[in-house]
C-alpha cells in the first residue's frame, strides 16, 4: 500500500515525510547562538537540535549522526563554539555522505555571537534554497515507521489510549510497517508475556535480558519510572502501570530488539531497548519523555504516537507527535493539544477497536502532510543526554 | 452485573476500576450486591471486586500488579495503603521522589 506519492526520497534510498532543516548545536555554549539562527526561520521548517555535554560521548554521536540524516532531515547547519570534544569533522562527513547540504559554524572562529548569527542566517537561507528540489517518491506501507510513547500517565492511559494505540500498531505491523515500543524500565513484571511473543527464542531471551536489565539498574538507583503523579491517577505500582503500558505493543509478534539509533531492517513490531548497558553511570536512563522521543526518531519513526492520560503537551522536533489522550476530562480540558479523544471509550462514545482505527488513519494523514495539534502549536523539544550502549548482537534482528 | 461507574477489564480480576468520581456512601452494584463505597475514588482508581485476603496477588488485565498487605473488604479502595509492589516498593521510591523533588512523570 502507498501511503503517500509525495515523500522526500533521500539519497540513501530512505523516504521522508517532512523536510527539516536542522540547526545543531554540538555542545551547550553553542546554544543560545543556534537557537537565535534558527528563530526568523522556526515557521520555515528549521528546527534546533542539540548536545549540550562537553566530553565526548560515543551514544550522543550516534544519535546526533542518526537524527542528522534522518529521512524527514533535507540538510543540517552545524553550530560549534570550537574547543569541545564533539568530533563535528566527522558529523559533517557523514552527514554529506548521504546527500545532504551541510554547513558548519565555528563561533570562536567566526568572531562571537553576533557574526556568527549573521552569517548563521545566510547559510540558513542557501541551504532551504538547496533543500527545495529534492525529488519525491511514493511512500510505501512498508518503509513506513511509527513509534510509540507514553507519558503522564494515569489509570485511563492503561484502559483507552494505551489499548487503542496498540490496535492501531495490529494494523500497522499487519500492512507491514514498522512500530517501535520502549521503556523496557516500564515492562517490568511483563517479562515472561512478552518473550513469549518473540519470533524466535533467542529473542524472546534477549527480551528477557533487556527488562532484567532494566530492573537491575533501577534498584541501583534506588527509583523507578513510577512518579507521584502516577500514583494520585490510580496506578499503585510499576507492574501495574507496566501494564498498561505494554499494552501500546498491541498482539503481532516481536521481531527485534533495537538499540537508540537502530533502524528497523524490515516491517514488524520491536522493542526499542533505552536503559543503557554495563555499571549505571550517567543517573537515570532517560531523564524525561523527551529523550525517549528523540531516540525513537533516531531509528527511524516518521510519527510518534504519544498517549497521555494527565495531559502532556510535548511535541519534537523532526517527527510530528500525534497525542492520544486517554482521559476524557483531560481532553476536554485541553483538547487543543490532543488529537485523539480516546477516553470516549469511558463515556460509551466508542470502542477500543473505533478508536484504534482512528489513530491508524491520522498517522497516515500526518504522513501525507497534515499538521499534527503539537507540531501545529510549534512544540520542538529536543532532549539529548550521557549513556553508553553495547552494540546489539545478530540474534536481535530478523534476518532479511 | 457491574455499576455502569465501574469497569471490569478482565473477568477474572478482583479490582474494578471506577470511571466517575464515586463519593462516600454511594451505592455501586458489584455481582448483583449493593456496596456502599467507604471512601472517596475518582476515576481511575480501583476497588475491591470481592473481599481479598493479606498477601493475595491483586489482578487487573488479568494480570498480577501486586498484592494486598492487608485484608481487604468489597468496595474498599485499593491503593498504596493497603497493596504493594511485588517488584520495587513504590512507596519508599515516592518517598524518595518526593525528597527529591523528582517529576519522572511518564
Amino acid at each position: 500500500m502507498i501511503i503517500t506519492e509525495n515523500a522526500y526520497l533521500r539519497a540513501d534510498g530512505r523516504k521522508g515525510i517532512r523536510n527539516h532543516l536542522l540547526v545543531a548545536y554540538l555542545v551547550e555554549c553553542a546554544h543560545h547562538v543556534a537557537r537565535e539562527i534558527v528563530y526568523p526561520y522556526r515557521e520555515s521548517g528549521v528546527e534546533l537540535i542539540g548536545f549540550g555535554g562537553c566530553y565526548p560521548n560515543a551514544y550522543a554521536a550516534k544519535m546526533m549522526r542518526q537524527l542528522c540524516t534522518h529521512p524527514n532531515v533535507g540538510g543540517v547547519l552545524l553550530l560549534s563554539l570550537g574547543c569541545e570534544s564533539f568530533k563535528r569533522t566527522e558529523l559533517s562527513e557523514a552527514i554529506a555522505a548521504s546527500g545532504r547540504p551541510v554547513e558548519t559554524l565555528v563561533i570562536q572562529q567566526s568572531g562571537g555571537t553576533r557574526k556568527t548569527i549573521e552569517q548563521g542566517r545566510g547559510l540558513v537561507q542557501q541551504l532551504l534554497a538547496r533543500m527545495a528540489d529534492v525529488p519525491r517518491a511514493p511512500l510505501e506501507m512498508r518503509e513506513f515507521i511509527v513509534g510509540t510513547i507514553c507519558g503522564g500517565s494515569d489509570a485511563t492511559s492503561g484502559i483507552t489510549a494505551n489499548p487503542g494505540v496498540g490496535r492501531a500498531f495490529d494494523r500497522l505491523v499487519r500492512e507491514g510497517a514498522s512500530g517501535i515500543f520502549e521503556e523496557t524500565s516500564e515492562l517490568i513484571g511483563c517479562e515472561a508475556i512478552m518473550a513469549e511473543r518473540a519470533v524466535t527464542p533467542e529473542l524472546g531471551a534477549i527480551l528477557g535480558t533487556a527488562v532484567a536489565k532494566a530492573a537491575a539498574y533501577h534498584k541501583v538507583l534506588g527509583h523507578g519510572s513510577f512518579a507521584t503523579g502516577n500514583a494520585e491517577g490510580g496506578l499503585t505500582t510499576q507492574e501495574e502501570k507496566s501494564m498498561g503500558a505494554y499494552a501500546k505493543s498491541g498482539g503481532s509478534r516481536i521481531s527485534g530488539l533495537l538499540k537508540p539509533g537502530d533502524v528497523p531492517p524490515v516491517g514488524g513490531l520491536y522493542l526499542l531497548d533505552v536503559v543503557p548497558d554495563g555499571e549505571v553511570r550517567f543517573g537515570f536512563p532517560n531523564i524525561n519523555d523527551n529523550a525517549e522521543i528523540a531516540e525513537l526518531i533516531a531509528c527511524g519513526s516518521h510519527v510518534i504516537l504519544f498517549t497521555t492520560g494527565r495531559g502532556s503537551v510535548v511535541g519534537s522536533a523532526i517527527s510530528p507527535v500525534i497525542k492520544v489522550c486517554a482521559n476524557p476530562e483531560t481532553y476536554r480540558r485541553m483538547s487543543d493539544d490532543m488529537d485523539v479523544d480516546a477516553g470516549k471509550i469511558l463515556e460509551g462514545r466508542g470502542s477500543l477497536d473505533s478508536v484504534g482505527s482512528e489513530i491508524f488513519d491520522l498517522s497516515l494523514a500526518v504522513a501525507r502532510g497534515e499538521k499534527s495539534k503539537s507540531e501545529a502549536l510549534m512544540h520542538q523539544e529536543f532532549v539529548l543526554t550521557y549513556k553508553s550502549f553495547e552494540p546489539i548482537g545478530p540474534s536481535c534482528l530478523p534476518r532479511v | 452485573m457491574f455499576d455502569s461507574k465501574l469497569l471490569r477489564l478482565d473477568p477474572l480480576d478482583n479490582v474494578l476500576v471506577a470511571i466517575q468520581t464515586l463519593e462516600p456512601g454511594d451505592c455501586v452494584r458489584i455481582d448483583g450486591r449493593e456496596i456502599t463505597v467507604p471512601s472517596r475514588l475518582t476515576l481511575g482508581h480501583k476497588l475491591a471486586a470481592r473481599d481479598i485476603s493479606i498477601g493475595e496477588r491483586i489482578l487487573k488485565y488479568h494480570m498480577p500488579i501486586g498484592s494486598a498487605t492487608r485484608d481487604i473488604a468489597v468496595g474498599e479502595h485499593v491503593h498504596l495503603h493497603n497493596m504493594k509492589s511485588d517488584y520495587i516498593d513504590t512507596v519508599a521510591m515516592l518517598a524518595r521522589h518526593s525528597l527529591n523533588g523528582s517529576h519522572d512523570n511518564h
